[in-house]
């Protein structure tokens, strides 16, 4: 048996910060929010996912978890001992998706996208990627953004595209998106609407 | 049996950081974080017994302690007062039991809780205000069903809405609501602004600031996200107007603020002063002076408060 | 008048002092002991520990204590005491056949299995004003236990009885699924039977008393009896993940009642009785029958009645059964409105104004 990755070193405090970066980054769509955990989970689990998942997840949140976590040893184990949540297969289940490799297609639409009259009972994706900036890329508009806000993400979440006409669609009922690069994040909530490329 | 795992334990209370155990604390968090990504749709949360009745800010004071830092700054504020009893408890509160650092000064805070205002002074990025909410079903004096009021929010079925406030100027010549009046965000869900004076509503509008809405008794959480459309409800014929006051302040003299009217004697004599205090002492302190300043009992004026 | 609502930390300290000055009274008078309320005041403590939802009575006397007897508070403190506990797992249902009987009573049979127990009741006291206890007289001893017919062994609830004989509805499996947590979860609608009976047995008991009362006058009616009312103690039990079998956690009051109520049957199935059920801790005839009337009358829907009276009505049941919530928000009403009053004054006036503008001879009061 190895030992397992150490988590949070002041829960209360650390799980706070956490929180913070994800309500300002969902608040301010787009923009990137600074999140440092001094987490070590297993790979290929980054720090930034760890974080997300050890902040918000427990027994009354089910984490969902991409092949490449799903297949990695050590990592639903981690996340078990560290938040008490369940680890489902199911993705319709899942309050959190953990999405390690942003290359590969996801079921979009079996994720829990909520009901017209709970919208909320929803699915929240947190998306590994390299790099984050807001420098150019697609333009964003919505809530949460006073004109326009732009926002490049390496490599392009493969399922990205998906889920934008998703929540388009069925809003409001829809998919929430965190994107996690090393020391930032960046929300997407459904109400965001990619308006163009530059 | 009270030990919670806490390592960050406020000193004096023996309760968890912000009181609320870690648990209660990731489910509204997470349940706000719903809330933002859908602006104004209220999300059902189990909300927990606090250590102060319903309907006295449970509801706002379970938000507050899930964003709480030990960085932020608070300031609580009821009825525009930071001095009011109500206000004066729940900062004791969080500074007994976060130890955070309170203030009056709007400008100062990084959190405001509200009971029935917003500040004067517009809001800037780095802030959030949390408003405590009794009842945040705007459709519940016309449909007291919770089912039947969540198929027509599913539906974006406000029509009940529009005919009531219309009956309303049928019958007295205007839209008789005045406070907690309806508002839609975000061009999808009507939503109930908590009973601020309608004179406030615009202030939503576009708010650079994070609104958070929490009522604890009914159970749910709202928010709407910093730069979002806000528009009170109207009709074209009877467009939406703000309160005005035909005199300033009696302190200092602003226009265009919500006063409060307070009765002086017996014999119809009253003087309009500030409703935000801080808002009110800022000016004095600039130098701006009211017509009543000099012959103004001190407790008026703010002055014995123990802040 | 305006300084009381500015008077600030101070005037707050001030009245906490005063409210505990008041709360120890005369203090050339003995102070009263937790353990005293707890022995002597059981019933209350048992009321709080019901709608308080936590089995502890040193605590629930506590709170009584510091409560000045006002039940409403005391349940307030247990209630925000109990919410900062952390949870370690739910407990295995409690057998309340295997309970250890101090009372039984059914309605419904003249002798049964176990017999009847008469147990500590005001039943058949006459209300008399007992002024030996203000003489601090001395109680009679105890009956001994033969004569007093406390139970020996398990006793069969009344409705197994008649369940084997297939005349009353089985309770559903579905009862026994996962339940469900209104302290954990948001209480939705249509809420199940699991939680409308966790809401009932929190509610508050003047509440459901006069539901109930009221299903018996018509509004909702369920023909009940009193199949069986029984106090004692029953086990606790739970399943640590760790070690997969029950292990005792200790033994707790409860009473409990099954009411059985008027039939329902269809082309498919025969005529049955139907259940309505109440359990709350420690010893409360009362409120247990009150909230099987309740809960029976709230399963009118599933039973395919017409759910016209309030008692039927869930959402106005269930939203209105905590006496916390209630307070709170009547209450509340003493804080300070100044600002929406001021907007209601402002619109008052103006549509008086214009009332007079269009009416050239004024109001006869509209000397304002």
């Amino acid at each position: 048996m190895t030992a397992l990755a150490h988590g949070f070193g002041d829960p209360v405090t650390d799980a706070q910060q956490v929180f913070h970066a994800a309500m300002n980054a969902l608040a301010r769509p787009g923009r990137p929010q600074p999140l440092t955990s001094g987490l070590e989970p297993p790979r290929p689990m980054t720090p930034e996912l760890a974080a997300i998942a050890l902040a918000l997840a427990d027994h009354e949140a089910p984490i969902w978890l991409d092949p490449a976590l799903a297949a990695a040893s050590g990592a639903a184990d981690f996340l078990r001992f560290h938040t008490g949540a369940a680890v489902v297969a199911d993705p319709g289940r899942a309050a959190f998706a953990l999405i390690a490799d942003p290359g590969m297609p996801l079921p979009v639409e079996q994720f829990a996208l909520g009901t017209a009259e709970f919208p909320d009972r929803s699915t929240t994706l947190v998306i590994a990627v390299e790099d984050l900036s807001d420098t150019n890329g697609w333009v964003l508009r919505g809530p949460g953004i006073a004109d326009r806000q732009s926002l490049l993400a390496a490599p392009w979440p493969h399922a990205l595209a998906d889920i934008v006409r998703l929540n388009s669609a069925v809003f409001p009922r829809g998919l929430d998106v965190l994107l996690a690069a090393p020391g930032r994040i960046v929300g997407l909530p459904r109400s965001t609407r990619f308006v163009e490329e530059i | 049996m009270t030990a919670q795992s806490a390592t960050h334990t406020a000193p004096e209370t023996g309760y968890n950081f912000a009181y609320l155990d870690e648990q209660t604390k990731r489910m509204i968090r997470r349940a706000i974080l719903k809330a933002i990504a859908v602006p104004g749709y209220q999300v059902p949360f189990a909300s927990r017994e606090m250590p102060m009745p319903y309907g006295w800010g449970t509801g706002g004071v379970q938000v507050t302690a899930s964003i709480l830092g030990p960085d932020d700054v608070l300031k609580v504020i009821d009825q525009g007062s930071d001095d009011t009893t109500n206000a004066v408890s729940i900062r004791k509160f969080f500074k007994r039991t976060a130890g955070v650092r309170t203030t009056t000064r709007t400008g100062e805070a990084t959190v405001i809780q509200t009971r029935h205002r917003i500040p004067e002074q517009p809001l800037g990025e780095g802030q959030v205000i949390v408003y405590q909410v009794p009842i945040p079903e705007p459709l519940r004096f016309l449909e007291p069903r919770e089912t039947e009021t969540r198929k027509l929010h599913a539906l974006a079925e406000y029509g009940l809405m529009h005919v009531k406030l219309y009956e309303d100027i049928a019958r007295h010549g205007h839209i008789a609501t005045t406070y907690a009046y309806p508002v839609e965000v975000a061009g999808r869900y009507i939503m109930d602004p908590s009973p601020t004076p309608k004179f406030d509503n615009p202030k939503m509008h576009m708010m650079a600031g994070l609104q958070l809405f929490g009522a604890g008794r009914e159970k749910r959480i709202y928010a709407i996200p910093p730069y979002t459309q806000v528009r009170s409800l109207d009709f074209e014929d009877h467009p939406f107007r703000i309160q005005t006051f035909s005199h300033p302040c009696a302190l200092c003299a602003a226009e265009g603020v919500y006063l409060d009217e307070v009765v002086m004697d017996d014999r119809g004599g009253r003087m309009f002063v500030c409703s935000d205090t801080d808002s009110c002492e800022e000016r004095r302190e600039q130098g701006h002076r009211g017509a009543m300043l000099a012959d103004t009992p001190a407790a008026l004026k703010g002055e014995s408060s123990h802040v | 008048m305006y300084v009381a609502v500015k008077g600030g930390e101070a005037a707050i300290d001030n009245a906490h002092r005063l409210l505990a000055h008041e709360r120890r009274g005369d203090p050339s008078v003995p102070e009263l002991s937790v353990t005293q309320v707890s022995e002597q005041l059981g019933l209350l403590v048992d009321r709080v520990m019901t709608e308080g939802s936590l089995y502890d009575r040193a605590l629930a006397a506590l709170a009584l204590k510091q409560a000045r007897g006002d039940l409403i508070e005391a349940v307030f403190l247990v209630r925000a005491f109990r919410t900062t506990l952390p949870r370690f797992g739910y407990s295995q249902p409690v057998d309340t056949a295997r309970m250890e009987i101090r009372r039984r009573i059914s309605a419904t049979y003249k002798d049964l299995p176990g017999g009847q127990v008469l147990g500590p009741t005001f039943d058949y006291t006459h209300r008399l004003l007992d002024f030996m206890l203000e003489a601090n007289g001395e109680p009679p001893q105890p009956p001994a236990e033969a004569d007093a017919g406390a139970a020996e062994g398990d006793m069969p609830r009344v409705t197994d009885l008649l369940d084997a004989e297939g005349l009353i509805e089985p309770s559903s499996a579905s009862d026994c699924d996962t339940v469900g947590d209104l302290t954990r979860e948001p209480l939705t609608f249509p809420a199940d039977r699991d939680l409308r009976l966790q809401a009932l047995a929190r509610g508050d008991e003047g509440f459901i008393l006069a539901l109930g009362y009221s299903t018996q006058r018509g509004y909702g009616r369920t023909h009940p009896f009193v199949s069986e009312v029984r106090v004692g103690e029953v086990a606790v039990e739970l399943v640590p993940e760790e070690i997969g079998f029950a292990v005792p956690l200790g033994r707790l009051t409860v009473t409990e009642c099954q009411m059985v109520n008027q039939f329902k049957g269809s082309a498919a199935t025969p005529p049955q009785f139907t259940r309505g059920y109440g359990l709350v801790f420690g010893q409360s005839e009362r409120k247990a029958m009150a909230m099987s009337l309740v809960d029976r009358s709230l399963r009118a829907r599933e039973l395919g009645e017409d759910a016209v009276a309030p008692a039927q009505d869930e959402e106005f049941v269930l939203s209105h059964a905590d006496n916390l919530q209630a307070t709170g928000f009547v209450e509340h009403l003493k804080l300070p409105h100044y600002v929406d009053f001021q907007a209601e004054l402002d619109l008052v006036r103006r549509m008086r104004a214009e009332h007079e503008a269009n009416h050239p001879y004024p109001l006869s009061e509209a000397a304002e």
